[in-house]
């Protein structure tokens, strides 16, 4: 026979055990959701008071073998970093389009560019370096030759230059590494001056 | 022994890395070694030892143009003889561009040299190649094959499906000043100026046979270690109101080969008339 003590003892155990499970489970069920709302990778909504402004683009044109100032109206993010990427990305989805003077075929292009204060030297009052670090798949579907590379960097370098003019150098990367070249010919290890004209004339 | 030790330090010296010898200087270092992949070139252009390599790049650097050369009182004299070096681009497993289905850049840039040696030589131009068969040279021993042939006019040969005509690319570097041990990765500055001539000399033939041409600058290896006038001749479609002629096209092939062949005579003129 088990002492009434000992029974009452049992069933304040039992229920106080089923209670804090349904507490953890609980828990962990709103953990869960905290998780899924911190890696929601929807885009974001532009946002409602930017308005589109024009912004200069340097396009580049394979049969004059130059580049061409135009201006395009976007809506940019405040941020500089943000901004640099979406005027790139309209660059080359301008590049894209069946009409383009320079085509490459549709692409991620720029993924993110970052904007570096370079200390200030002897003489010299410092100045900002752009890494811009494209897609791996933009580099695959870049068209291969001298050429369409050479126009494609002084096109992104002369764009950033218009719409940061405290620019002064840019580095270019792949997917975050450095990379030989382009598409097999435009050295990409060495850094560009953002002052360097488009080298590039018609006869 | 010690009459021996000026001669030991001058061969290290030259053997430095990051330098080269300019044009009338030439490096002591051996060069015999013969190119890579056990594929004769022409035989002034043997390879110096491919372990010598260009110091690593470092970053931030503001331009390869302002880095500074070496201090050096007595510049490089010309090269006694007039000599061409071709060099046409990629090979081996490296394609270049696919210009069409059948046809890669490499194939057709080896062509081009090939028969624009046979034209040079019947001008009594000598030519270095410095790759006849289909093979991959690494950047660095193509610049050493091409500086040690102490050419008068060094042609990279390139092709492209985008824009028209010909594309005639110099160095992006600026100009540094001629000295006998030149900085590796912008030797080329130094030549900066006859290498635009040479350029020009070009696109005037070129125009001259109604072939569109573009001039331009650009980063491009191994093209700014080069110790020569030096010209990447980069080949295209030529479009003429709205209908293309394709690179593959016999006839435009001929056009392009005789009319690089008249331009490098020119220069050759040019050169005889320096001082």
């Amino acid at each position: 026979m088990i002492p009434r003590h000992q029974r009452v003892l049992f069933w304040i155990l039992l229920v106080g055990s089923v209670a804090m499970a349904v507490v953890i489970i609980r828990m962990r069920e709103r953990a869960h959701d905290r998780m899924l709302t911190a890696s929601d990778t929807m885009p974001l909504n532009p946002p409602a008071q930017s308005s589109a402004k024009s912004v200069p683009l340097m396009i580049a044109n394979d049969l004059t073998g130059g580049v061409h100032e135009e201006e395009q109206e976007m809506a940019l993010p405040a941020d500089p970093n943000a901004r640099a990427r979406v005027i790139l990305q309209h660059l080359i989805a301008d590049y894209a389009q069946p009409a383009s003077k320079h085509p490459i075929s549709p692409n991620n292009g720029a993924e993110n560019i970052y904007f570096i204060p370079l200390p200030k030297q002897d003489g010299d009052a410092g100045g900002v370096m752009a890494v811009v670090n494209l897609s791996g798949s933009f580099a695959a579907a870049h068209p291969s030759g001298i050429e369409p590379e050479t126009l494609t960097l002084l096109s992104i370098i002369g764009t950033l230059r218009l719409n940061f003019p405290q620019l002064t150098q840019v580095r270019f990367l792949v997917d975050g590494q450095p990379r030989e070249t382009l598409a097999g010919h435009a050295d990409l290890t060495r850094v560009y001056l953002a002052s360097e004209s488009p080298g590039v004339k018609h006869l | 022994m010690d009459a021996l030790a000026p001669l030991v330090l001058i061969a290290l010296l030259a053997a430095l890395p990051g330098t080269v010898a300019a044009q009338g200087k030439p490096s002591s270092a051996p060069a015999a070694a013969s190119p890579a992949h056990g594929q004769p070139a022409a035989p002034a252009a043997a390879a110096a030892p491919s372990s010598a390599k260009p110091p690593a790049k470092t970053l931030p650097a503001p331009s390869p143009a302002q880095a500074p050369a070496a201090e050096h009182p007595e510049p490089p004299a010309r090269p006694v003889r007039f000599v061409v070096v071709l060099n046409p681009a990629h090979g081996g497993a490296d394609g270049g561009a696919r210009l069409s289905s059948q046809l890669y850049e490499k194939d057709l840039v080896l062509t081009l040299a090939e028969r624009l040696r046979i034209a040079l030589a019947a001008h009594s131009i000598p030519v270095t190649m410095v790759r006849i068969s289909d093979v991959d040279l690494p950047v660095l021993n193509r610049a050493q094959m091409t500086d040690h042939a102490r050419a008068a006019a060094c042609i990279t040969l390139h092709a492209t499906t985008s824009g028209s005509g010909i594309h005639l690319f110099t160095s992006s570097l600026t100009g540094i000043p001629m000295t006998s041990f030149l900085p590796w990765e912008t030797a080329q500055g130094a030549y900066t100026p006859q290498s635009l001539r040479l350029s020009s000399e070009i696109g005037t033939v070129m125009r001259h046979d109604n072939i569109p041409v573009t001039q331009g600058r650009t980063a491009l290896q191994p093209l700014d270690s080069f110790t020569c006038p030096a010209v990447a001749v980069e080949v295209a479609p030529l479009i003429h109101s709205g209908t293309a002629t394709p690179l593959s096209d016999p006839a435009y092939q001929n056009r392009l080969v005789n009319a690089l062949a008249a331009a490098i005579e020119q220069w050759q003129q040019d050169w005889k008339k320096e001082p």
